[in-house]
């Protein structure tokens, strides 16, 4: 495999919009194309354009396909209904979490799982593997499509401009195939930004003319470009996990605070069900450490690794930590013991650098939308 | 962008002004500045700081990262930046101007600073 970066079909575009660039997962990807806090703001306000191409899609298909992914991965597919999404997580034998996915019911047989880009491999090898005696075919889909995101409260009128599909008839979390700006698109009312917004999954050669008709349709309206430097506080303050800061294969989804995505009660084993049950049982127990929301009083900004401190010993450790554009502070979030995961906890700082800054705990999210 | 050609540059992407009365002002340069991304924090020195060419003063912070910030020259710290620590934004907006950083009063003539075109050159 080359080390170079790989290019997603809207590269030439990015570069003319100036957009600074980043490796990420193997992927040469916007960080941000001028200001990442107006860029945040921007979403939190008015609506932002994504490129997600990165991400993996993995389809499924065959009329074994809701019994092959209900055993390889933890939730319980087969409540999906047709048009609808999943949130879910794929974990090893002994429960350490493999990756978050989103998968989407196409078809009465037919899947469509996406994985992290970093561990798009992983996952459709497991996948593969675990395919072994099932009556259900896994293709690697990574390459059929380009994948844009419009995030944001103008996002459904900006949308609504360039197709005939029923978006008010689509929910959060559910998919339905359509033609956007003559394109036809595999939409779907995702995202993760904790704003309401859409995920378009189109064949590369179309992007670019997707795009264009989104960055027409939402000018208007206030929607501009925007890197994954947004995209990662977006998703901060709204405390979503990012796979690699929140969740490694170390824990299990329990020690991450989502165990309400392992379904227990449904048909059949699948991969990890006896050390997630015990997992389950530890976290109801004694719970090792908890996952938190800190936010700074100074002004200091805490970064994944750093140590989280009280009375001088440490007890806990950033997973995740930037300025937060909307509360105008720095915000993290943070593994820390059980004794000092309660909200208001006091006396909790963060090293930043040799200096114990002080940090109040937090439930998360740090951020809500108005509904 | 261009660099100001009254200025002179470090390669760790400082600026230093002329001298007026022995007192030069000290900023980072909108390339800097533009690598760096939303700048949302400064560590400044202290009036009355002794500073010392190449050597770290303080730090800037930015949504993905934080820098050292380097002195260009050597001497004492007149005037800390206060408008920049309230608003850091002013290290992007206007790096050249109301973001500069600090004030010196030089002790030693700065050796190795780069002239704007040599700069421009370097900075690419």
């Amino acid at each position: 495999m080359s080390n170079a970066p790989r290019l997603t079909a809207l590269d030439a575009l990015h570069r003319s919009l100036g957009a600074t660039m980043t490796d990420f997962a193997g992927w040469d990807m916007p960080l941000r194309y001028g200001s990442e806090r107006d860029e945040h703001n921007a979403v939190r306000t008015k609506a932002g354009l994504f490129d997600l191409s990165h991400m993996g899609e993995i389809t499924v298909t065959g009329p074994q396909a809701v019994d092959l992914l209900n055993h390889a991965l933890v939730g319980n597919i087969g409540t999906v209904g047709l048009g609808r999404a999943r949130y879910t997580m794929i974990c090893r034998e002994d429960g350490g979490i493999l990756d978050d996915l989103i998968v989407y019911r196409l078809g009465e047989d037919e899947y469509m799982v996406v994985a992290n880009a970093g561990n798009a491999q992983i996952v459709l090898d497991a996948l593969t593997e675990r395919a072994q005696g099932f009556d259900a075919t896994v293709r690697d889909d990574r390459d059929a499509y380009a994948l844009i995101a419009v995030q944001g409260p103008e996002s459904p009128g900006i949308l609504k401009s360039l197709t005939d599909a029923d978006l008010d008839g689509l929910k959060y979390y559910a998919g339905l195939p359509g033609t956007v700006a003559g394109v036809p698109a595999l939409i779907a009312r995702t995202g993760y930004t904790g704003e309401d917004g859409f995920e378009l999954f189109v064949e590369p050669q179309h992007a670019e003319k997707l795009w264009q008709a989104l960055t027409d349709a939402g000018a208007p309206a206030g929607l501009i470009p925007c890197g994954l430097s947004c995209r990662d506080t977006l998703r901060l303050e709204a405390g979503m996990p990012l796979y690699g800061h929140e969740l490694t294969t170390a824990l299990t989804p329990f020690d991450a605070g989502l165990g309400r995505v392992v379904k227990f009660e449904k048909e059949g084993d699948f991969v990890g069900r006896e050390a997630l049950t015990a997992a389950a049982e530890r976290a109801e127990s004694a719970p090792p450490r908890k996952l938190v929301g800190l936010i700074a009083e100074g002004r200091r900004v805490p970064r994944a690794g750093m140590s989280v401190v009280a009375d001088g010993t440490v007890i806990g450790e950033v997973t995740s930590g930037a300025p937060s554009p909307t509360l105008g502070k720095p915000i993290a979030m943070a593994y820390v013991d059980a004794a000092h995961a309660a909200p208001g906890t006091p006396g909790v700082g963060v090293d930043i650098r040799g200096t114990h800054e002080p940090y109040e705990v937090v439930a998360l999210p740090f951020y809500k939308r108005q509904k | 962008m261009s660099n100001p050609q009254q200025l002179r540059y470090s390669k760790e992407h400082e600026w230093l002004s002329a001298a007026e009365d022995g007192v030069s002002t000290v900023g980072i340069t909108e390339h800097a500045a533009n690598a760096l991304g939303d700048v949302v924090y400064v560590q400044l020195p202290e009036v009355g700081d002794t500073v010392t060419a190449g050597e770290t003063c303080g730090e800037l912070e930015s949504t993905k990262s934080v820098s050292d910030l380097y002195s260009p020259v050597s001497g004492e710290v007149t005037e800390a930046n206060e408008d920049v620590v309230n608003d850091p934004s002013l290290v992007n907006s206007a790096p050249f101007e109301g973001g500069w950083l600090f004030k010196v009063r030089v002790s030693e003539e700065p050796k190795d600073l780069l002239s704007a075109d040599e700069y421009t050159d370097f900075a690419g």
